[in-house]
């Protein structure tokens, strides 16, 4: 059997293809998350577009042009053996293939410390759970640089 | 099994460079590809008339009337079944309707240039469109992308999620352009080229192409909701 098609960039222009009425709300009532996506240079990046989901909550959100989103979902219960999280995909012009990370939840502190995937982030498992702030949640995508967001490899 | 995936960084795509992470990804464990479902994309709309887009306007739109289909497989070859595909593409003339696309070719009031359809029982997707024409970019000198249809699948696993370009066969575009190109083998690019289908083009009517699409994962149905 042959392998999977290959991935090609997203590309600048899908902003009128691919976002859909309502698309941000994952869930009514639930967590506003706020956020942007930077590039190396902590540049916004303006034309990316990220996927929510868990379990049947679903968002999909495009970046602005000062590189911000935003969606709202609701805290899940945790899988077991895990914090609850979001699985988080990006797509921007300029990434070949998407990008997969997780966002945890801040009000978490012990079930995150024993997270078997914020374990294997390391030191940088602080980059995947949110912080909260006025109204909600504030959860930032770095794609590179010193602060890089951990992405998992797909 | 043999993978043909671009690198994150291809310096010859220049938007890659201030993009790519430069830190190793972190690798879960293996039955996170297999177990992770999908989004439940079942809250994005999609009407049966979404699968034409030569017809989301008064008129027809200008550009050679084409047929496109093919199969999503999972990676055991079975079909992904009642799955959205969603396909968005420039007009005729290379222009696409995004106000971000600055090229000075002509906007065509019949055409959008996006499409929604859910695969069959087999597995089948069917969109009818215009071919798209070739428009220039600014990653290097004289850069011009080949004809191309941008593709975006959900499968049944989170690692199934594939977005990706689809090309058009004897195309000599694709030998100059960087985003085809970082497909590291012949092989796998050539996964990216339809196949013109005499079989699917209808006389009289619209040129025919075949394209099949492997996604990651397998055995599995995906969720609407």
């Amino acid at each position: 059997m042959q392998g999977p098609t290959p991935s090609q960039t997203v590309g600048p222009f899908f902003g009128f293809a691919l976002p859909f009425p309502g698309g941000p709300q994952a869930a009514s009532g639930g967590l506003r998350v706020e956020g942007q996506v930077l590039d190396g240079a902590g540049e916004p990046v303006p034309d990316a577009l990220l996927e929510v989901s868990h379990d049947s909550d679903f968002a999909r959100c495009g970046t602005d042009p000062e590189g911000a989103f935003h969606f709202v979902v609701r805290k899940p219960a945790p899988p077991p053996g895990e914090a609850p999280h979001m699985e988080v995909t990006v797509f921007a012009r300029g990434l070949l293939r998407q990008l997969a990370t997780r966002m945890y939840f801040p009000d978490e502190d012990a079930a995150n410390a024993a997270d078997p995937v914020l374990g294997l982030a390391g030191a940088r498992r602080e980059t995947l759970i949110a912080r909260a702030e006025q109204g909600g949640l504030r959860f930032d995508i770095r794609l590179q640089g010193d602060d890089e967001t951990v992405f998992f490899e797909i | 099994m043999v993978e043909f995936e671009p690198p994150y960084l291809y310096p010859e795509y220049r938007s890659t460079v201030l993009r790519a992470p430069q830190r190793p990804p972190v690798r879960l464990p293996e039955e996170w590809f297999e177990t992770t479902p999908g989004p439940a994309f079942g809250r994005i709309p999609v009407k049966p008339e979404d699968a034409d887009l030569t017809r989301q306007h008064a008129g027809e739109p200008l550009g050679e009337r084409i047929i496109v289909t093919g199969r999503v497989l999972d990676s055991d070859g079975a079909p992904v079944r009642h799955t959205l595909v969603e396909v968005w593409q420039a007009n005729a003339a290379g222009r696409y309707v995004d106000p971000a696309d600055q090229h000075p070719a002509p906007l065509d009031p019949n055409f959008t240039g996006a499409g929604r359809c859910l695969t069959d029982a087999d597995g089948r997707y069917r969109f009818i469109s215009v071919k798209p024409g070739a428009y220039p970019w600014r990653n290097h000198h004289n850069a011009w992308r080949p004809a191309h249809i941008h593709f975006s699948i959900f499968g049944p696993a989170l690692a199934g999620r594939l977005v990706t370009q689809m090309y058009f066969p004897g195309d000599p575009l694709q030998d100059h352009d960087p985003i085809f190109q970082s497909v590291p083998d012949a092989r796998g690019r050539a996964r990216l080229v339809a196949a013109f289908d005499t079989g699917v083009t209808e006389p009289e009517w619209a040129l025919g192409y075949t394209w099949d699409i492997v996604l990651r994962g397998r055995q599995a149905t995906p969720r609407e909701a």
